[in-house]
């Protein structure tokens, strides 16, 4: 890339929308998903017991159950919202900034 | 209390992917099982047809792209497959079924800390690494630095991770083909070491990813069918399933709950952390994001790998409860074995045994054999994948950029890494057979400690920090590989287990918590301390390899076929 190609996009307002929009929107989501594993780590490590609670009077399954369910479909969840998000929005962003830097 | 900490400890480092749950249970004696044909039988098809494809790989494997990246032609699907196939090993499959066959729900605990981290390649790590990156994740550490320095510092890294995971597997695969196939350990290490050379050898990427994706395909396949299985068995009703496990289980409604494995904040938090950023610091993962076309593909591969895994780790979970009430305490089933003097009775072969039981009762001897000939399979996909990385760090970061400063021509770059691939096949046949008796669950646990402390944190400050320096990569991601080897030395999987000391200096099990920070530290304080010229060049390196991480413009393009 030479200097020329670099300064376009350096001072392209589209370029600061994209690292601004995807930045953010990465470690929202990553935060998102920390505080969902760490907020089951930590009730296991502190009130394990809460996980034991059974779903229904005389059923065997207990919430802790449904709850790890969620925890693994919730990881698959977020990556799927945020390929969609980035196949449409930031990757069209992106295409146009590519663009203007070949003119 | 005591107990209760060591139980979490020795559970959460079993909880690490690959060998680690076949580890525990494999460091005493294995008893060779009778030879079963119809698992050998299987096992030849599979040899016989990924050789095929390694013989077409090798017809297209001409570039020096094609052997460490197929080129970069691989889909985010066959890449999602083959990451996910990575992450597949015998040792979750077998290790998990078994942990929630003894314990209950705290299998399923295991499955999520193995998952979370992929979201978080994704968010942060991913892109901008397939952006940056060619052929190993030193080229994107290395990117705006002074390359004999950081590519020495990654090389070294990519070693130390990939020799003693490598062990590990060896030793896992020699244990587990005994138990399988009834073949002696030491002819298990070297049908193993030279099937992966050969692959490597002449298929480059393009074998390594195919058998991966094949073994994915068939373990996906195989898991299911049990799994269907199973939930037939229980009318499909989940609740009866799991009231017929109650049933049979001596902990009765104890499975249903946490077992009390993680009562330790600190290990628990260290453990994710390893688990978590260690993922991100496996050349053998992070070489995988170079096979796809663009960023686009490699996210989707994430997004899929994700996907892949998360259904994996819920079949493993129905499959561990299947075999509680289908396998546990069933006639010919149990055997009565002496562990340290006293009388036991398990699964026969070990309770590591479970789903490959199971997979009998649901499926007859045929179904069996399959399942034996997947496990194999899937170790000798990992070990391929290992040792391409090793080799690519040897060949590319060694000899090329270091050793003829990137002027190597392509053919002995070539040669070097078919070299190198030959050498690390022979030292994991010998270190295999050395290490036999070798406690695997400690070397698994030290491989994510190590890519988590000394890979990760520089991988992640070259791409998110533009005050990174050369002097701050090279001595903290040091200082983060040293101090993980050395805590984990006096922590109690070594001090205690292995040196048979009283009490360990340092008491927890897994490191990553201090030995990662350590690493961001001193990273961060050698590079800010540093007012030389050079430091100051690399600094204002950072616009350009800023813009090329988020763009793509400039980054390195599939080799067209």
């Amino acid at each position: 890339m030479n200097e020329d190609v670099l300064k376009k996009v350096q001072s392209n307002p589209k370029f600061i929308e994209l690292v601004h929009k995807k930045t953010s929107y990465g470690w929202k989501m990553s935060i998102i998903m920390l505080v969902i594993y760490y907020g089951f780590i930590l009730t296991l490590a502190f009130d394990p017991k809460l996980l034991g609670t059974p779903i229904a009077a005389g059923s065997v399954i207990t919430i802790g159950i449904p709850i790890g369910v969620f925890i693994i479909v919730s990881a698959f969840l977020l990556t799927g919202i945020y390929v969609r998000k980035a196949n449409n929005e930031f990757d069209t962003l992106n295409q146009q900034i590519v663009e203007e830097a070949r003119k | 209390m005591k107990a209760r900490l060591t139980s979490l400890t020795a559970g959460l480092l079993a909880a690490l992917p690959a060998l680690v749950m076949a580890g525990e249970a494999m460091t005493g004696e294995v008893e060779k099982q009778p030879l079963n044909i119809s698992a050998i039988v299987m096992f030849f098809i599979f040899v016989a047809g990924t050789l095929g494809v390694t013989y077409w790989a090798a017809r297209q494997t001409k570039s020096a792209s094609d052997f460490y990246t197929a080129g970069g032609g691989i889909t985010g699907f066959q890449n999602g497959l083959a990451i996910a196939g990575d992450y597949m090993s015998a040792a979750s499959f077998l290790g998990i079924s078994a942990m929630v066959y003894e314990k209950g729900y705290d299998g399923l605990i295991y499955s999520m800390g193995f998952l979370v981290g992929w979201p978080i390649i994704l968010f942060l790590v991913a892109e901008r690494l397939r952006n940056l990156g060619k052929f190993t994740f030193a080229d994107v550490a290395s990117y705006r630095l002074a390359q004999t320095p950081v590519r020495l510092f990654a090389a070294t890294g990519t070693l130390v991770v990939v020799a003693i995971y490598l062990i590990a597997q060896m030793v896992g695969a020699g244990k587990l083909i005994q138990l399988l196939f009834g073949m002696s350990y030491g002819s298990a290490v070297i049908l193993v070491g030279i099937l992966m050379m050969l692959y490597v050898l002449f298929g480059g990427m393009l074998a390594t990813t195919w058998v991966q994706i094949i073994k994915a395909i068939m373990l996906l396949s195989g898991a299911s069918f049990m799994a269907f299985m199973v939930l037939g068995k229980a009318d499909f009703s989940l609740n009866h399933m799991f009231e017929m496990a109650v049933d049979a289980h001596d902990k009765g409604l104890a499975i249903m709950e946490p077992g009390g494995l993680v009562s330790n904040p600190i290990d628990a938090i260290s453990l994710g952390l390893a688990l978590m950023f260690g993922t991100a610091g496996l050349p053998h993962i992070l070489m995988r994001f170079f096979t796809v076309s663009d960023a686009k593909e490699a996210r989707k591969s994430v997004f899929y790998a994700t996907g892949f895994i998360g259904y994996f780790y819920i079949l493993t979970f129905i499959i561990g409860f299947g075999a509680i009430f289908l396998v546990l305490n069933q006639p010919g089933m149990m055997e009565t074995v002496m562990k340290n003097g006293k009388e036991v009775t398990q699964l026969i072969g070990g309770n590591n045994m479970a789903a490959i039981h199971l997979s009998e009762v649901v499926g007859g001897n045929l179904f069996l054999g399959f399942i034996s000939a997947v496990a194999f399979a899937t170790i000798l996909a990992v070990v391929a994948g290992l040792t391409l990385s090793g080799a690519s760090a040897v060949s590319h970061d060694i000899y090329a950029s270091v050793i003829k400063k990137g002027k190597a021509n392509e053919k002995d770059e070539m040669r070097v890494s078919k070299m190198t691939t030959i050498a690390l096949a022979v030292i994991a046949m010998l270190l295999g057979i050395l290490f036999e008796k070798q406690n695997i669950a400690f070397m698994v646990g030290l491989a994510f400690s190590i890519a988590a402390s000394a890979n990760f944190p520089v991988l992640f400050l070259s791409m998110f920090w533009k005050g990174l320096t050369t002097r701050g990569a090279v001595l903290g991601g040091s200082i983060g590989l040293i101090s993980a080897v050395v805590l984990i030395i006096l922590g109690p999987a070594v001090w205690v287990d292995v040196m048979k000391h009283e009490a360990a200096i340092f008491p927890y099990k897994n490191p990553a918590i201090f030995s990662m920070t350590m690493s961001f530290f001193f990273t961060w304080l050698f590079s800010v301390t540093d007012s030389s010229k050079q430091a100051a060049e690399e600094k204002a390196r950072f616009g350009a390899q800023f813009v090329r991480a988020m763009t793509g413009i400039g980054a390195s393009g599939a080799s067209k076929h």
